[in-house]
């Protein structure tokens, strides 16, 4: 099967720094995947080059065997992106604002899985109100709700639950394993190790622009018994 | 086409929901200058033996579509760089053309607002004749284009609001301010008239004017010929940029 996401010898410098120093990942469909890493590890330029936000220098990468540069525009349509970044356009509503995501994506009238969206993501009640008078966290699920419209294969969120409150944050899980169970790939970057723990099947861990450990979380948590993720990504960051 | 759509709606909405800066104020900017060089000037000066506030109309008209297209896409882009809102354009897969496309005519439409906005208002006050509607409209919509791409180059290449004050403020003003706008060329020394030559905005406004008056310093096919190739131009410079992802995606 073609994998969701197919990484292959990705380097990216940005002047003498080394971001991404040859990396190679192959995600498969369905999985719920953990990347995770330290502060500058590299996590988020590997999701820019995925998302064809950032230009590569050297590699090739590919969403569901298209690959993102040659074919960005079908790459595109399945790939749904949560940004690390709080970023919003304060001139909108949260309905504008999805209607005109979906635009982008080439559908009208997705009202029906719009507020379908905003249920799960408890926004159902801030449908009209302006971005402005969203709090920080109302912000970040409408950006969790703005890569869903198009119903994407492959969903990647960038620290989705910086700064969500702890019910909120049972009801995303909640929301992004149904999407999961449904057969959409999640590609998860997250400082919380429990999440990732509870959540992702399998995790690359990320240091220095390289991936220095890749596997089933049940097989990392094994080859250190008793251990915790979080100990287990201690004792990984300090080899 | 969806995409193309819903980004022009999107553009135009933007300036649509604060259009009392965007679309009012520039048309009663317009209308002081009007008001104070007509009010100085209409006793003393005659060109092409138009009175000086008819002359000095189309000009105005024609200065507040150029510059209103260019803040138009240059404000949208720069804001939506720093804000990182631009994600939500880059994310999707819009095609260049499309994304070049939205920006111009949502740019080009809030030009040709303000220079409709402008002529309505002065119509109270001077009787203004129209001899060729159809060369207005063509040097306006394809100025206000022209610009509107401009715009767009300038938005993604800048970083910051100022970098964007300093190409207005010594590209986009000494080019709109030194065509014409407030004089026929031939009144000149030899050079600067020579120099004008080079400056397309003059062009602009003199086949624009040209289309009120039936006079011209230069006859409005050139003119016309000359707006289109630099729009042209500057069309495919911004096509290939956006293409290659110059500035945005790095
Ligand atoms: N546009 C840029 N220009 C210069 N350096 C950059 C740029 N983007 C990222 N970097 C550098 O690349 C390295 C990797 O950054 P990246 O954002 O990918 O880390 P990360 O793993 O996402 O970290 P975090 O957990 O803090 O989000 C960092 O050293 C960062 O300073
Ligand atoms: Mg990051």
């Amino acid at each position: 099967m073609t994998p969701a996401v197919s990484i292959v010898d990705v380097v990216k410098t940005f002047g003498s720094l080394k971001a991404l120093a040859g990396v190679s990942l192959d995600i498969a469909q369905g999985e719920f995947f953990g990347l995770l890493g330290p502060n500058g590890a590299g996590k988020t330029t590997l999701i820019s080059c995925l998302a064809g936000l950032s230009r590569p220098d050297a590699g090739r990468v590919a969403v569901l065997g298209h690959d993102v540069q040659a074919d960005f525009r079908e790459a595109r349509r399945l790939l749904g992106v949560v940004p690390q970044e709080l970023v919003f356009d304060p001139f909108f509503s949260v309905r504008e604002t999805l209607r005109i995501q979906s635009g982008y994506f080439g559908i009208r009238r997705n009202d029906d899985w719009i507020d379908e969206i905003l249920h799960h993501l408890d926004l159902a009640g801030k449908a009209e109100a302006n971005m402005r008078g969203l709090s920080g966290g109302m912000k970040r699920r409408v950006l969790v709700a703005q890569a869903l419209v198009h119903k994407p294969p492959v969903i990647v969120l960038d620290e989705p639950t910086a700064g969500v409150d702890v019910e909120l944050r049972q009801g995303l899980w909640q929301f992004i394993r149904r999407l999961n169970g449904e057969g959409h790939t999640i590609i998860l970057t997250t400082h919380y190790l429990e999440e990732a723990e509870a959540l992702c099947h399998r995790i690359a861990l990320m240091k220095q622009g390289q991936v220095v450990a890749l596997d089933s979380t049940a097989n990392l948590m094994a080859a250190h018994p008793g251990a915790s993720l979080e100990e287990v990504f201690m004792r990984t960051m300090r080899r | 086409m969806i995409g193309f759509w819903t980004l022009f709606y999107k553009e135009v909405l933007r300036f649509w929901k604060v259009a009392f800066q965007t679309v009012a104020a520039p048309v009663l900017t317009a209308m002081l200058y009007l008001l104070i060089f007509g009010h100085v000037l209409e006793d003393h000066v005659q060109v092409h033996g138009v009175g000086y506030t008819s002359f000095l109309i189309p000009g105005l008209v024609m200065m507040q579509v150029l510059q209103n297209a260019f803040a138009n896409s240059s404000s949208s882009l720069i804001q939506a760089k720093i804000t990182g809102s631009i994600v939500f354009v880059l994310l999707p897969p819009l095609p260049y053309s499309a994304f070049f496309a939205a920006y111009v005519l949502a740019a080009l439409l809030r030009g040709l607002m303000v220079g409709v906005g402008v002529l309505l208002v002065t119509v109270w006050f001077v009787d203004l004749q129209v001899v060729a509607p159809g060369w207005i409209l063509a040097f306006a919509v394809l100025s206000g284009a022209l610009f509107g791409a401009l715009g767009v180059v300038a938005g993604i290449w800048v970083e910051k609001f100022d970098q964007l004050a300093a190409f207005q403020n010594f590209l986009i003003m000494p080019l709109t301010m030194l065509s014409g706008v407030f004089y026929s060329i031939y009144t000149l020394p030899a050079f600067w008239q020579r120099l004008s030559h080079y400056n397309p905005v003059f062009y602009m406004i003199d086949g624009f004017r040209y289309g009120f008056f039936g006079v011209s310093d230069v006859a409005p096919a050139l003119s016309l010929a000359v707006v289109a190739a630099s729009l042209a131009a500057v069309s495919v410079l911004t096509l290939l940029l956006l293409k290659r992802g110059w500035k945005l995606r790095n």
